[in-house]
């Protein structure tokens, strides 16, 4: 433990005391919860009674399979599509037709969908696909012959089919872009024309040969993407079932009823949404192992030709049409901004009015300054720290060093509901109520992983020689530091702080629990309206939540550009 | 099998970018492409394996035992090729990658293993079957890349400068052990090399590419 | 005393003098029927009142509650702007979208010992929400007794005021919106509604898929099945005792019974269920059901004064009469400014307050005032509101059923979930 490292070990006291503790704290006062101890309602004894009563609670058996269902398919569908639609940007082979002149713009069509909250989204495929929806209105009564909406369960299907389609159009352009900047690492274009060239098509050489390398490298994001569909909540209570909902949902239900004693089966269940997702990542980690060994087999074979044109016809519709619901979704909020009164079946409102947006002008300055000013503290404080970390790691490094990264991804990893309520009473005790600084603190646990994903690799991809060759001309480590590494990062550095903003301003669980309501937020005001059904309202503030971010990634895209024309 | 090239040219924007080429390698000759840096000849490779970017037409014609493949996707062609690096595929051990390029004309696990062993005997890399590539030296990567290539039994093999990153000695071995390899399989060759000494060597048809 | 839509109003000298005057006024009434104890007490109450508004002054009370009415989110801001302009105390509305937030945030604050700088200065309460944080010791109070304006209000033993889901108030929480369960339909797809619960169970046999309820867990889905209870139940009087399980399974036997047959012609079958009134509201509106539910008698004249439902949109209620309820508003124990808090309750009270929130324009919802103790001026103001089709009067409304008692509430919801929740 050499003194000339102390940047080292400062970085990993930050860590330990910024993020580790109120996790770890967090879940000790629900895990206190679990086992009985809750001294606010007079329960001092531990027992296993929260458990008892837990298991008792009608429909946990269906929430638990729902969940299941959802969480995993959600996340292999959005990810074959993801590797399927990289697959289709990187193929040149193909000739040039209406489809392949939008590939320059994939990152740009798909930054709106990454960049709205969740809620938007949900909400808007709601409305979309409702049997009263958009896409229902549009068809009738010309084609359907409907006056009426169907009794059809389309939207908050008992088989959770819908929430899962809310879940892929998120989660696919996360994946997409992901994957795509991750393959930056690797020599795509020459492996594939080798492997065309020993007779394999572009579809299985790049299963065979892309694939393998390229999911390492995206594993992380994967995990993440497993976790949140697992545990959303505001997802789905707009297009889940709810008799019973997911188990994510059922315990914030519990958490929330008007019988407090409910507090502690509410924190035995999110530990059981806790112990369910590690199972989860586990057994998608021994499918993927499985998967491996498997496709080991079928390379040995040399097969060229793959029986996958069935395959390949299904996700070319598939993958377009998810993009298209996706923007559809949003522009069904904006639509709904500016109607007065839409009824079915007509194909548009039936009378329009600006009067929300007008309105928006007097009411909603605080709620906007607020969540402004927390995501560019959390956005900009998490960029900081990320740089210092990866730095640090480049100058020191260490085994030890790397593990911690794990502690950073940890809030990412652990359902939200199973700590926050925790963290509250935690803060709380400290006397930290409800400030503007403790709110921040809250949404850095969950900006820093997300800014430090978007940005290792980029970091660790960059060229060493570069910094070498400035080195041995004499340049100081602060000067390499800056003038190179800085600027030669920026696009990557500009895009981890847009996504920081966005993870910000889509917080609601933090803001709310946290906040105690005396920190505002535009998430927080669009679910609490949400719950109020005035779509109208709900289209205002969606659109709201989606335009700061996008702001956000258009400042990050353009301005390195402008940088470069200075130059 | 031989490989004929007709007026072959790539062009960009309807201009040639090199003059157009005529040639022909007979079957376990080695051609070679010789021209100063830039001036196109991995362009001209591409063109001949059907690999050219889209931003890149090709006129005149490529002909494989008097067949036109011009147009033909890559994967049709049975046109292999060799870059400059080996590109051992990382996720694959040294057995694995051959086992990958053998074609699949070979059927049964067994029947393919032999293959892939007499290859790696052939390379002297016996008991390397799994071997992590990272693991082996730049000349031993060469190797199995080239087995790779010709496991695979195309009709043509392009290289693309692939032991200009060799030190002399071992450029010269992996070229003999490449002409013997040409020779044994009966394969035509187009080598792309700016080494008036290669190009000696090879003793076969030759080809100086000129700016259009 | 009038009130002040502008902030024009100066000197709080005036406004304090004169509610002095009005203290001692009444005051004065009260000793010409009562002892002159009582008048000494009545002073210092003026007194005491006089020291709440100086304490507010200069206060922000942060009211937390149910934020998905844009009416009632604006209706909280003119609140805002008016005590604002006549105490210096500002309201600053944090928009829920359950109470139970609130709750849980008293609780956690508890926990960790906050016991006197709490984030919530005021909750929109009621029902199963206010028996929690009373059972807990929670609130701050009595209180009631404290406001001015408290003399409009019917305290009366067993008044709607004083009793809430049959609990009683005890002066830990302040009315101040009427609610009265009802139902909403769209005049034009529906001729002929079903006035009772049996002749609902027909209707639905005769239009399969168009009736439904919101989710049980939320308040207006088990109101629902309440009303239901009351109207099957062979004798609604046990229902006003605790519950036990004999008396349980006998009362609810027909209403099971009912339940059972009802649900195959629900909408999706009786298999999944609205989350909340409002949603099931935006249903009716885009005719995926034709009848919704609501505790706001307004609810349809609101509705289509907002656009959020069609022209066509009626209340009615069933014969025998309905759920009636009253919006509180509490003060937990540990809120950070109580007197805020005091002043604004009292504004609520304020009869100008109560026509301003009956005014279908503004809210419509019925004032919690009774019409006895308002003088004739007073009385005209609420006389003069401007009426709409679809807003039904008081009369209309026909009787209002008791509460059970909180208990059948609780089983209920299990019961219901351990049947229909698998």
């Amino acid at each position: 433990m050499s003194f000339s490292s102390w940047p080292k070990w400062l970085m990993l006291t930050a860590l330990a005391i910024g993020i580790l503790v109120p996790v770890l704290v967090g879940l000790g006062e629900t895990i206190w919860a679990a086992f009985g101890i809750l001294p606010a309602l007079g329960r001092h004894t531990f027992s296993f009674s929260a458990w008892q009563q837990l298991f008792e609670l009608p429909g946990l058996v269906t929430s638990l399979r729902l969940s299941l269902v959802s969480g995993f398919g959600a996340t292999l569908v959005s990810l074959i599509l993801a590797l399927f639609g990289s697959a289709w940007v990187y193929n040149t082979s193909v000739k040039e037709s209406f489809l392949s002149k939008v590939k320059p713009f994939v990152q740009a069509i798909l930054v709106p969908i990454l960049a709205a909250p969740h809620a938007a989204i949900a909400i808007g495929l709601a409305f979309l696909l409702a049997p009263s929806g958009w896409l229902a209105r549009l068809f009738s009564p010309w084609l359907t012959a409907w006056e009426l909406p169907p009794n059809l369960a389309t939207v908050q299907d008992l088989w959770g089919l819908s929430l899962m389609l809310g879940l892929i159009i998120k989660e696919l352009p996360f994946l997409w872009l992901v994957s795509l900047v991750a393959l930056k690492q690797i020599d795509v274009s020459r492996q594939l024309t080798l492997a065309q060239s020993m007779g394999y098509s572009h579809t299985v050489a790049w299963c065979k040969i892309i694939v393998p390398q390229l999911y390492p490298l995206i594993r992380l994001p994967v995990f993440v993407v497993l976790v949140y569909a697992l545990s959303t909540v505001d997802m789905a209570q707009m297009l889940g079932p709810n008799n019973p909902p997911t188990l994510a949902l059922a315990t914030m239900r519990w958490y929330n009823d008007t019988n407090v004693q409910l507090l502690l089966p509410a924190s035995a269940a999110s530990i059981l949404l806790g112990i369910l997702i590690a199972a989860s990542v586990l057994l998608w980690e021994v499918a993927v192992r499985t998967a491996i060994l498997t496709s080991k087999v079928m390379i040995r074979s040399g097969d060229r030709t793959g029986k996958y044109s069935i395959f390949t016809g299904v996700l070319t519709t598939a993958l377009p049409i998810t993009v298209i619901l996706g923007l559809l979704s949003l522009l069904v909020l904006a639509l709904w901004s500016i109607t007065w009164r839409w009824s079915f079946p007509n194909a548009l409102p039936t009378s329009w009015s600006y009067h929300y947006w007008l309105q928006l002008i007097t009411h909603v300055p605080l709620a906007l300054q607020h969540s402004l000013i927390v995501a560019l503290m959390s956005s900009g404080l998490a960029l900081t720290l990320a740089v210092a970390w990866l730095e640090v790691q480049d100058r020191f490094g260490g085994h030890l060093y790397k593990l911690t990264l794990w502690f950073i991804y940890l809030p990412l990893l652990v359902p939200q509901i199973a700590f926050l309520y925790g963290l509250k009473v935690g803060f709380l005790r400290l006397g930290l109520n409800g400030s503007m600084m403790t709110v921040m603190w809250a949404h850095l646990l969950f900006v820093f992983p997300y800014t430090m994903l978007s940005l290792v690799d980029s970091w660790r991809a960059l060229d060493k020689r570069y910094l070498q060759v400035a080195a041995s001309l004499g340049r100081s480590s602060w000067h390499c530091f800056w003038h190179i590494k800085i600027s030669l990062l920026l696009r990557p550095l500009l895009l981890a702080w847009a996504i920081g903003i966005a993870v910000s301003i889509s917080q609601y669980l933090p803001t709310l629990m946290i906040g105690a309501g005396r920190v505002e937020s535009l998430t927080v005001e669009a679910v609490s309206l949400a719950s109020g059904a005035d779509r109208r309202l709900v289209g205002v503030y969606g659109l709201l939540q989606a335009l700061v971010p996008l702001l956000a990634y258009s400042f990050a895209l353009l301005l390195p550009r402008l940088v470069a024309l200075k130059k | 099998m031989s490989l004929e090239l007709r007026s072959l040219s790539a062009t960009t924007e309807g201009i040639n970018l090199f003059s157009p080429v005529d040639l022909a390698v007979a079957k376990g000759e080695v051609a070679c492409v010789m021209g100063p840096s830039g001036v196109g000849k991995s362009t001209l490779l591409n063109a001949i394996g059907g690999h050219l970017s889209t931003h890149f037409g090709v006129t005149g014609d490529v002909l494989l035992n008097g067949q036109k493949v011009t147009h033909k996707p890559v994967a049709e062609r049975q046109i292999g090729i060799l870059f400059q690096d080996p590109l051992l595929f990382p996720h694959l051990t040294v057995g694995d990658n051959l086992a990958f390029g053998l074609s699949s004309n070979v059927i049964g696990a067994k029947n393919r293993r032999a293959q892939i062993e007499q290859a790696l005997e052939q390379a002297q890399l016996q008991d390397f079957y799994h071997r992590n590539p990272a693991t082996l030296s730049g000349g031993q990567q060469s190797r199995i890349a080239l087995m790779r290539a010709l496991l695979a039994q195309p009709q043509v093999l392009l290289l693309d400068e692939p032991f200009s990153k060799l030190d002399l000695d071992l450029r010269h071995t992996m070229r003999e052990f490449l002409f013997a390899q040409a020779k044994l399989r009966l394969i035509p060759m187009l080598l792309a090399t700016h080494d008036p000494a290669e190009a000696n060597a090879a003793n076969g048809p030759l080809v100086i590419l000129k700016p259009a | 005393m009038t009130l002040h839509v502008n902030s024009t109003l100066p000197k709080r000298l005036g406004v304090i003098l004169s509610l002095l005057a009005a203290g001692l006024l009444s005051s004065l009434g009260y000793s010409a029927t009562a002892s002159t104890a009582v008048t000494t007490t009545d002073v210092s109450s003026a007194g005491q009142w006089q020291q709440t508004l100086e304490q507010a002054a200069g206060e922000t009370v942060y009211w937390h509650a149910w934020g998905g009415d844009g009416r009632t989110n604006d209706f909280i801001t003119w609140v805002g702007d008016q005590t604002e302009a006549l105490y210096d105390v500002k309201v600053k509305h944090v928009k829920l979208s359950s109470t139970a937030e609130a709750v849980t945030q008293v609780i956690a604050e508890k926990a960790a010992g906050e016991n006197t700088n709490g984030a919530v200065d005021m909750i929109w309460i009621n029902g199963p929400n206010f028996l929690a944080m009373k059972q807990q010791e929670l609130l701050h109070g009595p209180f009631v007794n404290q406001l001015p304006n408290s003399k409009y209000l019917d305290l009366s033993t067993n008044s709607a005021a004083s009793v809430d889901f049959t609990e009683a108030v005890a002066g830990l929480e302040v009315p101040w919106r009427l609610a009265r369960f009802v139902f909403l339909v769209d005049s034009k797809r529906v001729k002929q509604v079903p006035l009772s619960m049996a002749q609902m169970l027909i209707w639905a046999q005769e239009n399969p898929g168009r009736l439904t309820h919101p989710v049980i867990s939320n308040f207006m889905g088990t109101t629902f099945l309440k009303q239901a209870l009351i109207e099957l139940t062979p004798d609604p009087s046990v229902l006003q005792q605790p519950a036990t399980e004999q008396s349980f399974a006998l009362a609810t036997a027909p209403l099971w019974r009912w339940y059972d047959a009802i649900k195959p012609h629900l909408w999706r079958a009786g298999k999944s269920f609205p989350e909340n009134e409002a949603i099931q509201q935006q249903m009716l509106s885009d005719g995926e059901v034709d009848i919704a539910m609501a505790f706001d008698p307004a609810a349809a004249a609101a509705g289509i004064a907002s656009g959020l439902l069609p022209t066509s949109a009626r209340v009615f209620v069933p014969s025998q009469g309905t759920l009636g309820n009253i919006s509180f508003v509490a003060i937990p124990y540990n809120a950070s400014h109580t007197a805020g808090s005091k002043v604004v309750a009292n504004f609520l009270l304020q009869p100008e307050t109560q026509a301003h929130m009956q005014n279908i324009d503004v809210l419509g919802s019925f004032s919690v005032l009774d019409p006895n103790k308002l003088d004739a001026q007073q009385a005209q103001v609420f006389a003069a509101l401007p009426s709409s089709e679809a807003l039904p009067t008081l009369v209309d409304l026909g009787p209002t059923l008791l509460e059970p008692h909180a208990s059948w509430t609780t089983k209920l919801k299990q019961h219901w979930s351990q049947r229909y929740s698998q």
